[in-house]
């Protein structure tokens, strides 16, 4: 109470009902009213009111060992539940530390608020101490970001971050809050609504009739289908639309488990680890169905040589998404889950033979090459292991890396947002803390990271929040003491002049577990390693498990950055 | 140097196209609109920015000036996206807020 910063005007009566808060109260409260049940976060000397008014709130804390491993808990429970998260850091350097999960959140479509704490606002501008532009910083990062100047301000504010993040594409918000706005004493007679999702956009239903005139034209048609159709919760309308006309689908990394693993329309991923009859489908295919997809680089190569021969339909929420890669002949800027509805409603369905053949013949000549499959200790092999141990029930994050893209390219995924990993920022240091939030939202999930040596190393701390929660995440370390994918570049693009990807200095990581309090297993020691590994994933509680596998193995096929999807490297049958 | 010179007759053919928005006037619109210029590579070659009378200084009336005939729709459309943003329209460059003020721009 000492830091009060401005009193009440006297001139405002005070009606009966009013509530005497402060301003950090006043957030805790509306996060309460919007359904928030966890915050990631960690206290510092400018947010402390907050961690002062979060006692005896609904609102559980998890206190992360660093800013980013909050941002990634949040990221977790928003990724698995399509929910809006928050995590908190103090100004300074914990909000310059926010700002990885909050860029990694922005470029994969991710609803999360992060609210920072800033010096008081007559302080601001004189570098202070812990003193950053958090403004500038969430900027080019956010879909908005705020700078909070009074109190009141927070009863739109806070509503207003919940709508953004949610609305239309999901993405990122910020919010940066004075320490004197948190301290500022307000009455507050009327609470607003909890900010929720605004309505779509409309659009014409004439759009479909030409889209599925179109498609029934189309004699090689190709759906691409990607975390647009996630978001939407729209799977169960993609699969009916492609089963009803026949039509074959590629799915982007951000779209694995839209189709199930082994539903016969599936074609895989595609792009830069896709399969190579994945990628051949897509150089013959006539007509390109991109369903919720931006286009990114990883998955259409030299966009110039994307489906040489396809005309492009193009369904996204976002409509600068439309035309900013590749230009549809045809484009419906709407929630894909609507214009499925609408088409299925109007479809005649139909099929291709023809072109289900050529597919089967194409699949036949170039399937993914899964090498090793039946060894543990080899990528295929250990991937395998751990999904024929688990069920569709686990929630699978990765890491960034080639262990990522054998993940991406192997693990059977059947149902949207089993599948979690950072796609279009790549961030090392994801997997671990972002399974940490997946664990904390769906608590009777198996909650699985993937990982590698080199990315497990950038959030490690976090070993000890999830050994704090007691949760049941498990951390798969396909050991190769290098940074592989980079090691796999110099291989192929720079004449193997590897250079600054071997770990001179090795790490025992299943020690490096128990320092933190979780368990480390090591199936490098093991007599019975597939037995210790099937123990070590089904019992409850973290656990970490070191793979050893070759640091020679390579992620096949692989498009050279820049290339055409047409001209892979490698995977050849 | 002819290469230089080439530049500028480009330069001058380059068709330019002007943007009037109307924004919300608080603190930040402005970084707002400009950083999402800088981080798309937009080439912006002017800004005016005034509180709109007629609103008590509620919105302002911010002009832009581009060398993107190209992308034109791309920039639109990421503009539209801010939520400070309330409009965005394509004017001519006859009776702009540039074509008027071309005079303080003379050089020297």
């Amino acid at each position: 109470m000492t830091d009060l910063a401005q009193p009440i005007n006297a001139s405002m009566p005070t009606p009966q009902a009013a509530k005497r808060l402060s301003g950090a109260q006043l957030i805790i409260q509306l996060l309460e009213r919007q359904g928030i049940t966890h915050i990631a976060g960690v206290p510092g000397g400018a947010n402390l009111p907050m961690y002062d008014a979060l006692p005896g709130s609904t609102i559980k804390h998890v206190l992360a060992r660093h800013e980013q491993g909050a941002g990634f808990i949040a990221q977790g429970m928003a990724r698995v539940s399509g929910q809006a998260q928050v995590c908190f850091a103090s100004s300074g350097p914990g909000a310059s530390n926010l700002v990885t999960a909050v860029a990694d959140a922005h470029l994969d479509s991710v609803p999360l608020i992060a609210i920072t704490g800033q010096v008081p606002q007559q302080m601001i501008g004189t570098d202070a101490f812990q003193e950053i532009d958090t403004f500038g910083l969430m900027l080019p990062i956010t879909k908005h970001n705020w700078l909070v100047r009074s109190a009141e301000e927070l009863l739109t504010v806070i509503p207003e971050a919940f709508r953004i993040a949610l609305s239309g594409r999901p993405g990122p918000v910020s919010i940066d809050v004075p320490k004197d706005v948190q301290n500022q004493i307000i009455d507050i007679d009327t609470w607003p609504e909890p900010g929720v999702a605004a309505a779509k956009p409309t659009f014409e239903p004439s759009a479909i009739d030409a889209m599925l005139r179109k498609i029934r034209e189309a004699q090689r048609p190709v759906l691409m289908i990607g975390g647009g159709i996630v978001y939407a919760d729209a799977c169960a309308q993609l699969r009916s639309f492609a089963e009803q006309l026949d039509i074959p689908s590629v799915q982007t990394f951000m779209g694995l488990g839209v189709l199930p693993h082994e539903h016969p329309l599936s074609l895989g991923m595609l792009g830069m680890h896709g399969a190579r009859y994945t990628n051949y489908v897509l150089e013959e295919c006539d007509l390109l169905i991109g369903l919720g997809v931006r286009f990114d680089d990883r998955a259409t190569g030299k966009v110039e040589a994307f489906c040489p021969k396809a005309e492009i339909i193009h369904v996204d929420i976002d409509r600068s998404e439309i035309g900013k890669i590749k230009n549809p002949m045809l484009s419906i800027n709407a929630d894909v889950g609507e214009v499925l509805a609408q088409a299925n409603a109007a479809l005649e369905p139909m099929q291709r033979p023809l072109w289900q053949q050529r597919i089967a013949q194409l699949k036949t000549a170039h399937p993914l090459i899964k090498a090793g499959e039946d060894e543990l200790f080899r990528p295929y092999g250990a991937i395998r292991a751990v999904a024929e141990i688990l069920d569709d029930e686990a929630n699978i994050a990765t890491d960034v890396g080639q262990h990522q893209m054998w993940v991406a390219q192997a693990y059977p995924f059947n149902r949207p947002r089993q599948w979690i990993s950072s796609g279009g920022l790549g961030t090392m240091g994801f997997g671990m803390p972002t399974a940490i939030g997946m664990a904390l939202a769906q608590p009777q999930r198996k909650s699985i990271c993937f990982s590698g040596d080199g990315s497990i190393m950038m959030n490690i701390q976090e070993l000890a929040t999830a050994a704090e929660e007691n949760l049941d995440v498990k951390i798969i370390i396909l050991n190769n003491g290098h940074l592989g994918l980079v090691r796999q570049q110099q291989t192929l693009f720079y004449q193997k002049n590897l250079n600054a990807v071997k770990f001179q200095q090795s790490v025992d990581f299943a020690m490096a577990a128990q320092s933190m309090g979780v368990k480390g297993v090591d199936l490098a020691q093991s007599a019975d390693p597939l037995n210790d590994l099937r123990a070590a994933l089904l019992e409850h509680g973290p656990c970490v498990i070191n793979l050893p596998i070759d640091e020679t193995e390579m992620v096949y096929p692989m498009v050279a950055p820049g290339g055409a999807n047409a001209d892979m490297i490698g995977g050849e049958a | 140097m002819s290469a230089q010179a080439d530049t500028t007759v480009q330069n001058k053919a380059t068709p330019q196209s002007v943007l009037r928005l109307t924004v919300n006037n608080h603190p930040g619109v402005l970084s707002h609109v400009c950083g999402l210029f800088a981080r798309r590579s937009f080439n912006l070659e002017g800004v005016m920015i005034r509180p709109l009378h007629s609103t008590g200084g509620q919105h302002s009336r911010m002009w832009l000036l581009l060398n993107e005939y190209d992308k034109l729709e791309q920039v639109m459309r990421q503009t539209e996206k801010l939520r400070d943003v309330l409009s965005v329209e394509q004017h001519p460059l006859e009776g702009s807020v540039f074509e008027k003020t071309d005079g303080f721009f003379a050089g020297s």
